[in-house]
């Protein structure tokens, strides 16, 4: 069997709104402006599929999946695989955020697992990660994302 | 969140040590941290607050497990905030430059 056993788990707390934070990950007019990709899918409803697309001109399919779970604002799971091996089951891993008021700030944990130990994908997340939410953080309080 | 609670988590060879432990292995139990770390089951304990409150690491209930995971977000603010604007490409070749000396000493 595949082992599937290496995890993250980050978390990044944002002085916004529940609301703000899930229109920032499944909305692609707002998550170009802080991920440099969109995440597309039709209606974010369990069993729907997803993509993440680059926003060049190309408009590369970097990542697709599925959504497994939703309940906006708190909490989406999405499975997560490189478009270029979609058909390989062992490739797929998950990615659940949990999005939780705390006062005036929102306490996102972004949970990524069912990831192979020492594969290119843990290696990618694990450097895109606190660069994305760091850019979510600085988009959601100052208006403005990092440059890449 | 807090830079202040940053700095002063990684102002601690022992804080810094656990952070290279989870970074080797993530997602470990305060056991298997102990058995690594020369130091009292309570320091860890301690050290583990610290940098939990400092958010650089991130705890998940498994059962009757407590997880432990590196949490690099706030590291990247910092990087981002005192590192990347201050001419990063002469930071790194000093850097170069001091490894390069510095092996050749030896």
């Amino acid at each position: 069997m595949t082992d599937k056993s290496a995890s993250f788990v980050y978390v990044t707390f944002i002085r916004t709104t529940p609301e703000k934070v899930f229109e920032a990950i499944t909305r692609p007019e707002i998550a170009r402006r802080y991920w440099g990709h969109e995440n597309v899918s039709e209606d974010w409803r369990p069993g729907s599929a997803w993509q993440h697309i680059r926003t060049d001109e190309a408009r590369t399919v970097d990542l697709v999946g599925e959504v497994i779970e939703s309940d906006p604002p708190k909490r989406l799971v999405i499975s997560w695989v490189n478009e270029s091996q979609k058909d390989d089951p062992d490739q797929y891993s998950r990615v659940t955020f949990d999005i939780e008021p705390q006062g005036e700030i929102v306490k996102l944990t972004v949970m990524h697992d069912d990831l192979q130990p020492g594969s290119g994908m843990l290696n990618g997340i694990s450097k895109g990660w606190p660069y994305v939410l760091s850019s979510m953080k600085s988009f959601l309080e100052t208006g403005r994302g990092m440059d890449l | 969140m807090d830079d202040d609670k940053v700095f002063k988590a990684l102002a601690d060879p022992g804080r810094r040590m656990l952070l290279d432990r989870l970074c080797a292995r993530n997602g470990q139990t305060l056991g298997q941290l102990c058995e690594t770390m020369d130091m009292k089951r309570q320091s860890v304990t301690q050290h583990l607050g610290l940098l939990e409150e400092a958010n650089l690491i991130s705890t998940v209930r498994r059962g009757r497990e407590k997880l432990h995971f590196i949490n690099p977000v706030p590291l990247y603010e910092v990087y981002e905030r005192w590192i990347r604007k201050f001419e990063e490409g002469r930071l790194s070749l000093l850097h170069d430059l001091k490894r390069e000396l510095e092996r050749k000493k030896t």
